[in-house]
């Protein structure tokens, strides 16, 4: 019976008492990626490579050259960069493309000795919050195959969750890392916008992407968030700021001001019994010593919209190099360059990207930009504005992840607007730039899981990476 | 009266200049011209899903010292804007570019500078952006062939009031702005390259009308000539067009080479919409009043200035003032010349004339030419302490000097025996050769043929083979005739 | 907010995308709920506000001047749809 490791401590020691080495764990890996091929996590599983790596690997541990993440298999979210590797988006208009580069935090985390064991499935180009959106396929929630596992980044979540692999990429928009990591019952960062380099991230929403972590527990993502973030000259909207060692802080025991949204809670669109889960929460938090208390925050209803603004807008200016000329799909309809156009990209996109496009044209074209795009961006400054202000007074913005459990496949995918209300308690900290993370806390009664999110101050990631590991012990 | 002398013409020039950076604006990649297609490439420049713009640190520089060089205001916040269009030699889809903040506003180009004809012509804006690649639509029959070299190569655009009168007040404007880059080495200027671009807006309205006419745009002038000729057939066809009563289409035309004339451009037919916005891959630049400084401190001094040192301290003709500031490397050589030798003049012409010759008849530039400005200083110190005449120097030493550059020119005439002869005695001797070898001449002289000193000084330089001193030597033999 | 016909074509138009006649309503009423969608922002009051555009307050270093070669032309020319040794083929109308 092959062990199933759910931590990167348990890994490091078995491999130095010798009780495995890295090619019996990417063995294992890949024996029960092909035992779960059903939930469709893995577009491509890179078996001899990783074998080959994990070889070269434990050579280096026997002479004790290995990098810090020696032992660590990874999976990548199909729209992370990887060279000489095929990266789709989810899309096909990036069928069979190669990438000839690869991304920051892959170059990172390989020169740590992780091993990258394949590229995960996702919504196309990142748009969606089910996994329903992929050109190849939906991808299955392993704890109730009949449910989604959320979205974008639905590949990365169950790869962890299954234990695909150890610990999976994925990237944040509006909530993709989060709201996927709360139905599947793991950890899902986002990190401060700007905390991880972009360079390799196939971009959605350039002023709101972010990669992010996919972890069972917080010393796993703390470790990875200390070899992947930084400064990176390839890209200029990466922070300077130092990395602080994260792991070092976990055992830091504090108690922390914590606030909540009133509106969040008395949103109708929130079931029932996580609202009063979450009152419970609270009050559970209240006995160990937090101070937790309501904030207004009138502008729930604007969030959403705010974000379909200016996110459709930076998409569809990200999305118009995917013409058909230089790479990726071309139709075999097309005669000239005006049909090479239209018809790759029609042929090449599905109905989302393509709604989210059309949007994003309307709301930049002349005669609208001001009552929509300046529009948006100032509503963006007073969120921000605002909500750097609650954080003056508090540590960290708590709140659910997402309005309900795990729905049921195919359920909301013909109402997009429902869809987007998914994301109504994520993408405040994208509108804002805040970090932003998941919490796998608790167990309906209806049998699937759902998360809590906190949100903390900009470039805080050690609070906030302290406080979950705390809450995650507490629970254990 | 001509009909046409009822309009005046109404014209704005839009100039894009290839910045000379060795990689591109917004990648590493090489920016050099004229390599293997698709070479000078890198996943940025190819738009390759994933990859970032990062700001080449070049493009500032460059962009502030020609801000500084025409006397614009420099904007200290500079932000970028995406343009968003399709065409195949657009990689991105976007061009990045700034659109509300330009770079540079205001500063001016002088037309015609120390003449009657001078004229200031203002700019709106400077701002920089980024070239596309090639579209070659001629080659395969079936297929446009896309060359992304050029992608991604920086650009700075430069805007013009629409304050010029007249084609060639236009050419003119051109020619500044091409000396200009090229004094300040941040362009080449090369309109047959392609690094130097020029639209035209072209407009005309009946003298003393109060509102402009309706514009058209003119585009592939690939020569500064060619502008002037675009420009002119296009205020004749919108003056006949409007004399015919009908109206000015604003439209975009294209300059035809072969016959002079512009056309209408089929593809564009209604405005564009760019749907500019705010690039959100690149941090807004700033500027600061100490990076100006420090640029301002390694500005070459500009031909105007130059112009002035020449014709009033070293009182040279405004002629020969204007062809050592044609270009820089010539007024750089003038000026080095002129650190050796107080002989402003002497220089000018040594430089505008044999050494000009020299280098058209051999087509070599000046950068190139193989004698070092101090040998030449000494050469006209040479002439000017009477060791050897002006013809002497420039027809028997300097071709010597150019094949055996090291050599200094006193010692070429020494060993070539070209010291001439001021030694008045040995001067009467041949004076005397020559009276008595000429007779007819002499009689025909002294009868008031005074046109034959040119015959007997001739004899005389014979005579002494070359080296006497032609100045003395004239004057001795009018004296020795006129006894 | 209803959308009509002629906008959605012009905007398709404008993204490069073309839809048939039967999308093209689907399309339509799609942008029309998502317009009535995010036309709630009318309900906030923004006078006086800047608009929030960068979302880093530090500045970068610039980029020295250096030029890399990291890909040769068969790398990139590698994922063309269509290429010769040299260029990126895009199809043409061929003239008559």
């Amino acid at each position: 019976m092959e062990k199933i490791y759910s931590s990167f401590e348990a890994i490091q020691q078995d491999l130095k008492t010798q009780q495995t080495t890295c090619q019996l764990i990417v063995k294992a890996y890949l024996h029960r990626i092909d035992e779960n091929k059903h939930l469709n996590a893995f577009l491509e599983v890179f078996a001899d490579e990783a074998l080959e790596k994990a070889k070269q690997i434990d050579a280096k541990i026997t002479q004790n050259k290995a990098g810090k993440l020696a032992g660590m298999v990874i999976a990548i979210k199909d729209n992370i960069c990887y060279k000489d590797h095929k990266v789709s988006a989810s899309s096909k208009i990036l069928d069979n493309f190669e990438s000839l580069f690869s991304a920051t935090v892959v170059e990172r985390l390989l020169a740590e000795d992780a091993i990258i064991i394949g590229r995960t499935n996702c919504d196309e180009f990142a748009m969606g919050s089910s996994n329903e959106n992929s050109a190849f396929g939906n991808v299955l929630n392993p704890i109730d195959n009949s449910k989604v596992p959320g979205g974008s980044s639905g590949g990365s979540a169950v790869a962890v969750k299954a234990n695909l692999c150890l610990v999976a990429l994925g990237s944040d928009t509006g909530g993709s890392i989060r709201q996927p990591a709360s139905f599947c019952d793991i950890v899902g960062l986002k990190p401060t916008y700007g905390r991880v380099s972009r360079n390799g991230l196939i971009a959605y929403a350039s002023s709101f992407d972010q990669i992010g972590p996919f972890t069972n527990n917080i010393a796993d993502a703390a470790l990875v968030m200390e070899v992947m973030s930084g400064a990176d000259k390839m890209d200029s909207t990466c922070s300077a700021q130092e990395v602080p060692q994260y792991s070092n802080h976990l055992n830091d025991k504090k108690t922390y001001k914590i606030t909540y949204f009133n509106s969040c809670i008395e949103n109708d669109g929130l079931d029932a019994e996580i609202k009063a889960q979450f009152m419970a929460f609270v009050e559970e938090l209240r006995a160990a010593g937090h101070t937790v208390e309501a904030t207004d925050f009138p502008y729930l209803d604007y969030l959403v919209p705010t974000y379909y603004v200016l996110t459709t807008a930076e998409a569809s200016s990200n999305l118009a190099r995917y013409d058909g000329v230089h790479f990726g799909y071309r139709s075999p309809n097309a005669v000239d360059l005006e049909s090479t156009y239209l018809k790759s990209r029609s042929e090449g996109f599905g109905d989302e990207v393509k709604r989210r496009i059309m949007l994003g044209t309307y709301v930049l074209s002349s005669g609208f930009y001001d009552a929509y795009y300046t529009k948006a961006q100032k509503v963006r400054r007073i969120l921000k504005t605002k909500t750097e202000e609650i954080l003056s007074d508090y540590d960290f913005i708590l709140s659910p992840t997402s309005p309900h459990t795990p729905f049921d496949l195919g359920k909301q995918i013909d109402d997009p607007i429902k869809m987007y209300l998914e994301d109504i308690y994520t993408v405040h900290a994208n509108l804002t730039g805040l970090p932003s993370i998941s919490l796998p806390l608790n167990k309906h009664s209806n049998g699937l899981p759902y998360g809590f999110q906190l949100t903390a101050k900009s470039f805080n990631e050690t609070a906030l990476l302290a406080f979950s590991h705390q809450l995650l012990q507490n629970k254990n | 009266m001509s009909v046409y002398n009822k309009y005046q013409a109404v014209i704005g020039l839009e100039i894009h200049a290839q910045l000379s950076t060795k990689s591109k604006a917004y990648a590493s990649d090489s920016a050099t011209f004229g390599d293997l297609p698709n070479t000078n490439i890198s996943p940025v420049t190819l738009g390759h899903p994933g990859t970032l713009p990062v700001l080449n640190e070049k493009n500032i520089e460059f962009a502030v010292k020609l801000g500084l060089a025409v006397g614009a205001t420099i904007r200290e916040n500079n932000e970028f804007a995406r343009k968003n269009y399709f065409y195949a030699d657009l990689p991105k889809g976007y061009q990045i570019t700034q659109d509300k903040t330009p770079i540079c506003t205001g500063g001016f180009i002088t037309l015609f500078p120390n003449t009657a004809k001078e004229k200031k012509i203002e700019i709106t804006r400077i701002h920089m952006e980024e070239d596309a690649g090639k579209s070659i639509h001629d080659q395969d029959p079936f297929n446009t062939l896309v060359d992304l070299n050029r992608a991604g190569v920086p650009l700075v655009e430069i805007v013009s009031e629409p304050q010029i009168s007249s084609a060639e007040e236009a050419y003119e404007y051109v020619t500044q702005v091409r000396k200009l880059l090229r004094y300040l080495e941040i362009c080449d200027g090369n309109m047959e390259e392609g690094s130097l671009r020029c639209d035209a807006n072209v407009s005309v309205m009946l003298k003393g009308a109060s509102k402009f006419g309706e514009r058209t745009e003119t585009k592939n002038m690939n020569s500064i000539r060619n502008v002037k000729r675009a420009i002119e057939h296009e205020i004749i066809r919108q003056i006949d067009v409007l004399e015919n009563g009908e109206k000015i289409e604003m439209e975009t035309r294209s300059f035809n080479a072969v016959d002079g004339t512009t056309f209408t451009m089929r593809s564009k037919e209604e405005a564009h919409d760019y749907r500019y916005f705010p690039e959100p891959d690149l941090q807004p630049v700033i500027v600061s009043q100490n990076y100006i400084n420090g640029v301002k401190t390694t500005l070459p001094t500009l031909p105007n200035e130059l112009y002035k040192i020449y014709t009033k301290e070293f009182r040279l003709s405004e002629y020969d003032a204007n062809l050592i500031i044609e270009s820089k490397p010539l007024g750089i050589y003038y000026n080095e010349l002129t650190q050796y030798t107080k002989n402003y003049k002497a220089a000018s012409n040594w430089l505008n004339g044999n050494i000009k010759s020299y280098l058209n008849e051999n087509g070599i530039t000046i950068e190139n030419f193989v004698i070092k400005p101090a040998k030449i200083a000494a050469l006209i110190q040479l002439i000017d302490d009477g060791k050897v005449s002006n013809t002497v120097a420039s027809q028997h030493i300097f071709p010597i000097m150019v094949k055996q550059p090291e050599l200094e020119p006193l010692a070429i005439a020494e060993q070539n025996n070209l010291i001439q002869e001021s030694n008045d005695d040995d001067l009467s001797s041949y004076i005397e050769q020559v009276i008595v070898n000429n007779p007819k001449e002499i009689e025909r002289f002294r009868n008031g043929e005074q046109q034959l000193i040119g015959f007997l000084m001739g004899q005389l330089m014979k005579t002494s083979k070359g080296k006497a001193d032609p100045k003395k030597a004239n004057s001795l033999l009018r004296e020795k005739l006129n006894q | 907010m209803a959308v009509d016909k002629l906008t959605v074509k012009k905007i398709a138009t404008l993204a490069k995308l073309e839809f048939n006649e039967e999308q093209a309503v689907s399309i339509q009423q799609d942008l029309s709920r998502m317009l009535d969608f995010v036309n709630k922002l009318n309900e906030v009051d923004t006078e006086d506000v800047e608009p929030l555009v960068y979302m880093l307050n530090e500045r970068p270093t610039l980029r020295k001047d250096e030029p890399l070669q990291e890909i040769s032309q068969q790398e990139a020319l590698k994922n063309a749809p269509d290429k010769d040794t040299d260029f990126f083929k895009v199809p043409k109308v061929i003239k008559r």
